[in-house]
């Protein structure tokens, strides 16, 4: 149906580009209902205490491998006396031991001894 | 106004004998585990001493208490840690009445000392690389060899699980520790805010000295949530903890 539109076509054109409009808003805003739904039941199922005591282990996690990686590297120090290697290189290694502590009590990483394909 | 620190002083009760020049003594501290232990060990057995079928209303609690610890040790360490009931109930009813202690004015918060804290952590740590070792020998090393890995990071992977391993008797109990002192200075120092306000400025002391009272009342009630709370924490991080002694590198 080759040639030159008429203007009958045109405005067919624009009803039915407003009635497909009108149906992707209908179905964004259903979808958007739905989400609120699941977001205002979510907080429910998380008011138990085992959130509030993980939220507590993060800090004190992070800290205790710095603190436990600095005190290796300042024992490797004083037995070996390579100061200040020791120390240096132990607190980057806690510093990554503390980053994993934290990820592992947010139950983002698999627990020790175990790989996350595994699981 | 009144020092802080004053309430976690240790005072000697008497002195029970000299070890290799030592004085070993009975304090305070020593004092309120006592306490703890008679009203924990003392409760209990009065609960169960009743042979009705039907439990009334104090057995049903302790028993909630039983079935709130069992349920925690199974989710954490699985059917096979219930071998640590024991330890885990032990552990979480002491520090959870030594809290609530602390929580009574004029009494002696134990747990705020480092080395209750650091006591107990050992405790659940030398159990867990005792039984580890029995248990599985030279296997438990697998804890610290994630599996997958390629062969030329392993080593520094391996020092960082180490480290991590290490750093749990740390957290373990700097965390129950922490929140205690800090809890108990917090209100004290806010307490001692209303009895300066009051004296100092008259009457105009006294209405300003109702916002720390406000402050005092609702911190109350926080560290007695904490009190509790890190009783359960102290109790849930043993089961998981326990869980890798249980089954490592699986």
């Amino acid at each position: 149906m080759a040639g030159p539109r008429s203007p009958k076509d045109d405005t067919e054109l624009t009803a039915r580009l407003k009635k497909l409009g009108e149906r992707l808003g209908a179905l964004a805003e259903n979808e958007r209902r739905d989400r609120d739904r699941e977001d205002s039941a979510r907080p429910r199922a998380a008011a138990n205490p085992a959130g509030l005591a993980r939220a507590l282990r993060l800090s004190s996690e992070f800290v205790a491998g710095i603190v436990v990686g600095g005190l290796i590297g300042w024992l490797i120090d004083r037995v070996a006396g390579v100061s200040p290697w020791g120390l240096i290189v132990f607190v980057l290694l806690g510093f990554v031991a503390g980053t994993l502590n934290v990820l592992r009590s947010a139950g983002l990483v698999a627990p020790p001894g175990r790989s996350r394909d595994k699981e | 106004m009144a020092d802080p620190i004053h309430q976690f002083e240790i005072k000697k009760i008497a002195t029970l004998g000299h070890v290799g020049g030592v004085e070993i003594a009975f304090t305070n501290s020593a004092a309120f585990m006592f306490a703890a232990v008679m009203l924990i060990a003392g409760g209990i057995l009065l609960a169960t001493v009743s042979r009705n079928p039907v439990p009334g209303r104090y057995r049903s609690a302790v028993e909630i208490i039983y079935e709130f610890v069992a349920d925690m040790v199974r989710q954490g360490a699985g059917e096979a840690g219930m071998r640590f009931f024991p330890l885990v109930f032990t552990l979480f009813s002491f520090i959870l009445v030594l809290n609530l202690f602390g929580m009574i004015p004029g009494f002696f918060t134990v747990t705020s000392h480092i080395i209750i804290a650091v006591a107990l952590a050992l405790i659940v740590f030398t159990t867990v690389i005792g039984y580890g070792f029995k248990q599985h020998g030279l296997h438990f090393l697998k804890l610290f060899v994630p599996s997958g890995i390629p062969i030329y990071i392993l080593p520094l992977v391996v020092l960082i699980e180490v480290i991590s391993f290490l750093s749990r008797p740390l957290s373990h109990s700097v965390r129950l520790f922490a929140n205690m002192l800090a809890g108990h200075i917090t209100l004290k120092v806010f307490a001692g805010f209303i009895g300066m306000l009051a004296t100092g400025l008259g009457v105009f002391g006294f209405v300003v000295g109702l916002l720390p009272l406000g402050m005092t009342v609702a911190l109350t009630a926080l560290e007695l949530l904490v009190a509790v709370l890190q009783a359960y924490v102290f109790a849930m991080l043993t089961c998981i903890y326990l869980n890798d002694a249980l089954h490592p590198g699986h």
